[in-house]
Order: structure tokens, then C-alpha cells, then sequence
């Protein structure tokens, strides 16, 4: 067990050291990086790790029977076994490698529910989610005839859970939503909500592209079907994505797309496909990419996930209070429970004004609608400015992005 | 404020940024078009009253950051007069400027928005307004 560790004002994060790519200057100051949200920094490890694979292991993977096919698929299996014990599920049948969040929703879009429904089915999602937890459904709903309906939230960005619990019917054939949101940090009761859909016997896919790289997730614990995430937000490669899925659900799918590795055995008259997790992996995969995945895993769980979810809760705290204190400041996304993401508007200044006039003194942030369009629309804004945290940040990251921001302020003043 | 801070937001861009020119419908409306940045949402409309293939007047409105509400502001004042043939050359001038070929002192106060091509990601802020001067007055030169 790891003690959590505390930011405290002069607190050396340790962590920080981790990841070269924190080490530079950009435009003559150091490297302030509060864009994690959108692709995380890697450590050490990660990019070691990936290289000492391309030098040494390289081969394909589940095919041949040479020395250096065997390392591959242990290490690409191996990164199986340590992501189902990250997210505690029962079995490593049940972990699905994707290219990222949006194949793996793509995927239980199109095999799971795509074959399920009609025009008298509804599928259900939240006013907080990423284009990546809409467009796939918007998909299913144009090739079916199915109803998508959206969950409100309130003014804070927090979901109306009664709201959303009231549209649950005999109809609804899954409930997607995200677990944390990109673009205000909200935090959803997904635990709480996937009883109430499961006691109405409605499939629940959480898309923890935001949760798992901020705190422990455990899909055992949240008891949903699925739960779709992306390496490159928990400092692993970009191309590495994680679709968790019940055993029975993924049993009963056809496959997602068809090729190698995904066939046990072929012929003109008819195809035998594999077994779980492979049905779903046709072709070659993103090997070394998975490799780097192991890794970031193993980081994680080195650091803790309590002790990660520990420094960025007082990070968050800190730069609400320190944005807020700025005059002329509209803070987006005040929701209770949040996690990891602030976004803002200050005075009238464009949001991308405020990302160049930022970069120009090394401060990294988000800025426009952060792939969610609909949450802008709800708060009548056609973007915002992002800063977004991750286990590397300190308070130095915030307090330069405060003095870059009255610099912006001074300008437009 | 860093130089590189000072050079792209200039006071010329600052000035148009803050107080707009022409930030209205042109007096009459004879052509319009609206265009998109997909990257940050913004949409600027440039409204054009064309006489007699002369641009009689010119304004925008819409929603942009500084860089683009500037250039929109700065292109309403520069087409102003010109032939729509002219103006068009205009534009694509202006692309070769933020395409670093060509000198901001040929352009005059367009000149100002030669700090941008510094920022790739910011070319299409400047040309937006640009953009749909062209969409507006395609249908005018298509059978030319």
C-alpha cells in the first residue's frame, strides 16, 4: 500500500521527473502542460519500454513458433493480464484491445446494439458526453430507425440524475454515458445509475476515456457491461484502446470486423471465428502500442491510484480557487463532485486568443469546443479554455498559468 | 508581454479586434456567404453590396476570435471600391502572405496579419472572413 501523498505549496511532485517531455522550454519560459485531458504525457517507462520492444522482441503476434513470435505475444498478452487486473474484471476474455475509446463504442455500437434494434427501440445517452459517446449511436439510430434521447444537466454541468433514471423505459436498449466529462469534469454516479438500469435489465457501456487515468476504476465494482478507455490518456501510446466487456454479452456478439487472428479456421464454405478476446481483434495488432500500455499500467499501479486521484483532488481545489480569484473570469463546470478539469472564459477574450497569447509563455491548454458541442451549446458558449490536470502538474503549472492569463487580460484589457 | 505575444497581436489587429469596422450587413445586400471554422466553431458572414460589379459597400458579423474578427474588419475596409475581380485577387494574395510568400509591406494594413502564418493552427482564423468573400462572389465570376 502507497500513503497518499498531498500537494502542499511548496510540494516537489515527485512524479514530475517521470516524464521527459516536461522538461523543456517552450517560447523561452518552462513547459507548463495542463492539456492532459486531451493525450497525456509519457513516462520513461512507457517510451523504454516500446523501444526495448522494437530492438529486441519485435515479431508477429499468435502465429509462428520462433523465439522472438513467442516474447511479442507475451508481452502483448501480458499487457492483457495486467490492464484485467487494473480495472479488476473477472476474466482477461472479457478485456477487448481497441485503437481508442471511440473504436471500442463503435464497436459495441455496431455488433451489440446495431443488431438488437428497431424503430421502437430508444438509445440513451447524457447532454455531457464527447462526440465519440454520440455520433456512434446517431449511426445506429440512421441505420435502424431507433430514437436517441439525451439525459439533461444542470447549470453546474452535473447530470439531473432523476431526469435521467425517469427516461430509463421498456424501450431503451442501452445506456451509454461517460464516467467523467472532458470537457467540465464532472463525475457521474455511474455506480448508482447502472443498478437502476441493470434492475430494469438495460445493457449500461460507461465510457471511461476521462476516468481511468485519474483514480481507481473497478468494473466489477460499477457492475456495468461495458467500459470502453484509451491508453493515451493514461500515459500510454495513442492507437491503444481498452473494451471491457461481460464474458456472456461478448459471447453472444458477432464480430466487429473480420480478417487475421480473429478466425480459427477458414474456408470458402464458412468461417469458424476465434474465441474471446481475439473475435474481436482481426488483423495485426498495435503491438508495441500495448506493450506501452503494460507499462503505463504498471506505473500507475506503482503510483497509486489513490495517491494520483490524491495529489490532482488538491491540484484541482487550488487552481479552481486561483482562476476564481481572477476578475473577469466565468468558470464552466462547477459541478460537486469533479475531477482533473477546469474550463473558463475570461472577460470577452476568444478562448483561442487566450491559447496562443498562453503558449507564448509555455502554458499548454485546451481551447474551442474539446470535441463535446452539445455542452457548449448548453451553456449558449461556442467554446472554452481548458486547463486539465494529471499526476505530473504542481502548483508552479498553476500559478504560471494565472500570470499568463493576466498578461491576456492586459492586452485585451 | 513576450514579443513573440506583441508581434502576432499587434496594435493595428488589437484595434481592429476591439472595435471592428463595418461589423453590420452591407447597405444593400447583394451577395452573402457564411463560412465555418470547424476546429473552434467559429462562423463569420461577409455581406456584400455589389453594384454594377463594383463592391459598394462590404460588412461582416458572426463569431470570432481576435485574429479573425481583425482580418474580417481590416478585409470589409480593403475590398470596399475594388472591382469584385480585384478583391478576389486580394484574397489570394492575402493566402500567399500568411503563406510566407509574399511581403507584408505589399499589402498595406493587411500587412499586419503577416505574424499569423507564424501559427498554422491560426491560418484559417485569418482567412475565414476571406473565405467567404470568395463563396460570395463565385457565382459572379463562374461564367467569366
Amino acid at each position: 500500500m502507497t500513503t497518499p501523498l498531498t500537494v502542499s505549496s511548496n510540494f516537489d511532485n515527485p512524479f514530475r521527473r517521470d516524464f521527459p517531455a516536461l522538461d523543456q522550454s517552450i517560447n523561452g519560459h518552462p513547459l507548463a502542460f495542463l492539456d492532459s485531458a486531451a493525450s497525456a504525457q509519457q513516462p520513461a517507462v512507457v517510451i523504454d519500454a516500446v523501444a526495448d520492444y522494437a530492438r529486441e522482441n519485435h515479431a508477429n503476434v499468435h502465429r509462428g513458433v520462433h523465439t522472438l513470435s513467442h516474447r511479442a505475444t507475451e508481452a502483448y498478452e501480458g499487457a492483457r493480464d495486467k490492464v484485467r487486473a487494473f480495472i479488476n474484471a473477472e476474466k482477461r476474455e472479457e478485456i477487448v484491445f481497441t485503437k481508442g475509446t471511440t473504436e471500442a463504442i463503435n464497436l459495441v455500437a455496431q455488433s451489440f446494439v446495431r443488431p438488437r434494434v428497431s424503430e421502437n427501440n430508444e438509445i440513451l445517452i447524457t447532454h455531457l458526453e464527447h462526440h465519440a459517446n454520440i455520433v456512434p449511436w446517431q449511426l445506429v439510430c440512421e441505420q435502424t430507425g431507433a430514437k436517441l434521447r439525451v439525459a439533461p444537466i444542470n447549470d453546474r454541468g452535473e447530470l439531473i440524475v432523476d431526469e435521467l433514471l425517469a427516461m430509463l423505459n421498456d424501450k431503451t436498449a442501452i445506456l451509454a454515458m461517460g464516467h467523467v466529462s472532458n470537457a467540465l469534469g464532472t463525475v457521474n454516479p455511474v455506480k448508482e445509475i447502472a443498478a437502476a438500469a441493470k434492475s430494469r435489465n438495460i445493457p449500461v457501456l460507461i465510457d471511461g476515456a476521462q476516468g481511468v487515468p485519474h483514480g481507481k476504476v473497478d468494473v466489477r465494482d460499477i457492475d456495468c457491461d461495458f467500459y470502453a478507455f484509451s491508453g493515451h490518456k493514461m500515459f500510454g501510446p495513442t492507437g491503444t484502446g481498452v473494451l471491457y466487456g461481460r464474458e456472456a454479452i461478448l459471447e453472444a456478439m458477432p464480430p466487429y470486423q473480420g480478417g487475421g487472428d480473429m478466425i480459427l479456421e477458414v474456408r470458402f464454405d464458412g468461417t469458424v471465428y476465434n474465441d474471446l478476446p481475439y473475435k474481436f481483434e482481426a488483423g495485426t495488432p498495435n503491438i508495441s502500442g500495448f506493450v506501452g500500455l503494460g507499462a503505463a499500467v504498471d506505473y500507475m499501479q506503482q503510483a497509486g491510484t489513490d495517491t494520483i486521484a490524491s495529489i490532482e483532488s488538491d491540484l484541482l481545489d487550488y487552481m479552481t480557487a486561483q482562476l476564481a480569484a481572477i476578475e473577469g473570469i466565468r468558470l464552466l463546470g462547477t459541478a460537486e463532485h469533479k475531477t482533473s478539469v477546469q474550463s473558463f472564459l475570461l472577460d470577452d477574450i476568444h478562448p483561442h486568443d487566450l491559447g496562443t497569447i498562453l503558449d507564448h509563455q509555455g502554458v499548454a491548454i485546451r481551447t474551442g469546443h474539446h470535441c463535446a458541442m452539445p455542452v457548449m451549446q448548453h451553456f449558449d458558449v461556442p467554446g472554452t479554455a481548458r486547463a486539465s490536470l494529471a499526476l505530473y502538474n504542481n502548483r508552479d503549472d498553476v500559478d504560471q498559468l494565472v500570470e499568463a492569463l493576466a498578461v491576456a487580460k492586459r492586452m485585451f484589457g | 508581454m513576450t514579443a513573440a505575444t506583441y508581434t502576432l497581436y499587434r496594435e493595428l489587429v488589437l484595434k481592429h479586434a476591439k472595435n471592428p469596422h463595418n461589423r453590420r450587413q452591407s447597405d444593400p445586400v447583394t451577395h452573402s456567404a457564411e463560412r465555418f471554422n470547424p476546429v473552434c466553431g467559429d462562423h463569420l458572414s461577409v455581406y456584400l453590396g455589389i453594384d454594377n460589379d463594383v463592391i459598394v459597400d462590404a460588412g461582416f458579423d458572426g463569431q470570432g476570435c481576435a485574429i479573425s474578427v481583425a482580418s474580417a474588419s481590416m478585409l470589409t475596409d480593403a475590398i470596399r471600391g475594388r472591382t469584385v475581380t480585384d478583391a478576389q485577387a486580394l484574397a489570394a494574395k492575402l493566402e500567399r502572405l500568411l503563406g510566407g510568400e509574399l511581403f507584408g509591406d505589399e499589402l498595406g494594413e493587411l500587412g499586419a496579419l503577416s505574424a499569423v502564418q507564424a501559427y498554422p493552427s491560426r491560418i484559417q482564423c485569418a482567412t475565414l472572413a476571406w473565405h467567404a468573400l470568395k463563396t460570395a462572389t463565385e457565382p459572379l465570376t463562374q461564367h467569366a
